[in-house]
């Protein structure tokens, strides 16, 4: 039980069945407004069958001509108003899911082979906030999520949230979604992207106004020289091997885009778009040996001697 | 015989079609080498005592399309092109010729990725793993020809900028340091 309550922390929730936003909630009513009427009809057509297989031969009558064409009337003129009942509700649906709210909060999703770069935009632009395979709202609050992507066709699908869309290269796509209750909920790429698909999540955090601002606000901050001498260290090895060719940390010449931004990177719940948990251990694993973990990913194994790893850890952990 | 044909036929398209299935091995992970590969590349002529053979060395992602497109990939996101533009040069010496300043193996471009080399080539070897560097060193060569076909990257993710790598004429590789100066 305890596990279940940990695991969800850093996996999050994933159920179109289990709505926590408008939304998800509608198309929710929707489905079980279809599977109920499906399951009317499918009980009606069993009980007809069965009626008629069960009754005795001969009372067959010889005017058989006009009734089969009034049953068959019936049941085509039945199907189409199903249909078209299903045809409405459908559109009403449809039109309640997109219509976007004016006074949304803003932010960005870059889909990459295989994680999420996330943004949010603010005035004066010093001010934006670059973070990865994570996004944080407020509860209540419409967010709008403009989506991009820098490589292959990915798809953003917070099932609890909201239904999918599709990051198109080239294109700016966007989505609206409301999370009513705070809670972590996970978004999985729902368009096959190559090798790292599976493991290609994203969480959202909805967490209340006062607690999503002072995350925005630390958020905003570059990483600050760690005090303590080995996390100090960390930061010379971190500088002096691969990890500045792809990654970077604002506030230090690491200054690369190719990967995820570690400035905060303590501060995240997962690791590797959701692969696994961000504790030490993991992070450990995950730097010497990535492809044990995410086979395909663009991360490099990275031979560090036990000394120059402890020293790492110390400085990633210190990145909160 | 003839009435044969038709199954005959069909049994080796078959074959012929489940042998396109596994075209090769996606190699992520590589075991750790005992010894780094490039210990034996000489840069000079001058070496004490008698001569070091030459001991040519293969470097196994160039038989692998999926090597050498993330040698391609890592060619652009590493900023080679900052300085060897797209093969043709600009700060850098142009890759996509036949002329080789610091020779054409495997092993010399991996040592020239890894080592750098004097005016302006920096050293990659503390910032870039050697896999990496062998997909670059992979990809450096595919452009003027030195790698298979059907290997060599057939199209760009992006604009085209050349034509691409499998249609680059195979350039014999030339030592241009034993060549004398241009006057």
């Amino acid at each position: 039980m305890t596990t279940a309550l940990l695991a969800l922390q850093w996996s999050g929730r994933h159920s179109a069945l289990d709505p926590f936003g408008p939304q998800a909630g509608r198309v929710h009513s929707l489905w079980q407004f279809l599977w109920i009427v499906a399951a009317l009809v499918l009980l009606a057509v069993v009980v007809t069958l069965l009626l008629a297989t069960f009754r005795r031969r001969g009372e067959a009558p010889e005017e058989a001509g006009p009734r089969t064409r009034s049953a068959v009337a019936t049941a085509v003129a039945g199907t189409v108003a199903v249909l078209l009942v299903f045809l409405g509700v459908n559109f009403a649906t449809g039109r309640a899911v997109t219509l976007p709210p004016d006074d949304a909060l803003l932010l960005r999703i870059t889909g990459h082979q295989w994680w999420w770069e996330v943004t949010y935009p603010a005035r004066p632009p010093g001010n934006q906030v670059t973070t990865a395979n994570e996004i944080h709202v407020p509860v209540g609050v419409p967010v709008v999520a403009e989506l991009q992507s820098s490589d292959v066709i990915h798809s953003f699908w917070p099932a609890n949230l909201v239904g999918k869309r599709d990051l198109i290269p080239g294109e700016t796509a966007s989505i609206w979604f409301r999370a009513d209750s705070a809670g972590v909920y996970r978004a999985q790429c729902a368009e096959f992207c190559g090798h790292g698909h599976a493991k290609m999540a994203l969480l959202v955090i909805a967490e209340p106004h006062e607690s999503f601002d002072a995350w925005l606000v630390r958020q905003r901050d570059s990483a600050r020289t760690p005090a303590d001498s080995l996390a100090r260290r960390g930061q010379e090895v971190f500088l002096a091997s691969s990890c500045v060719m792809c990654h970077s940390v604002r506030g230090t010449p690491a200054g690369s885009r190719i990967g995820p931004d570690l400035t905060h990177l303590a501060s995240r719940r997962s690791l590797a778009a959701g692969s696994i948990p961000n504790t030490r251990g993991h992070l450990a694993g995950w730097i010497l040996d990535p492809q044990r973990i995410k086979p395909g990913a663009r991360m490099p194994a990275n031979a560090l001697s036990p000394p120059d790893l402890e020293a790492l850890l110390a400085y990633l952990e210190s990145l909160r | 015989m003839s009435s044969r044909f038709p199954e005959v036929a069909a049994l080796v398209l078959t074959g012929l079609l489940l042998g396109a299935c596994e075209r090769e091995t996606r190699r992520f992970r590589e075991e750790p080498p005992a010894a780094p590969a490039t210990s034996g590349v000489r840069l000079s002529e001058l070496e004490p005592g008698p001569t070091t053979p030459d001991i040519p060395l293969h470097n196994a992602y160039e038989d692998n399309a999926w090597a050498v497109a993330e040698g391609k990939r890592l060619y652009s996101q590493f900023n080679c092109v900052g300085c060897h533009g797209h093969g043709g040069g600009a700060i850098g010496p142009p890759l996509m010729d036949a002329e080789w300043r610091y020779g054409a193996e495997p092993e010399n471009v991996f040592a020239s990725i890894a080592e750098g080399r004097p005016n302006g080539m920096p050293a990659f070897g503390t910032k870039v793993g050697a896999q990496q560097i062998w997909q670059l060193a992979a990809y450096v060569r595919s452009m003027s020809g030195l790698v298979a076909k059907d290997v060599a990257p057939g199209r760009d993710d992006h604009m085209q900028k050349k034509a691409p790598e499998l249609a680059a004429p195979d350039a014999a590789p030339r030592d241009s340091r034993s060549e004398p100066p241009p006057p």
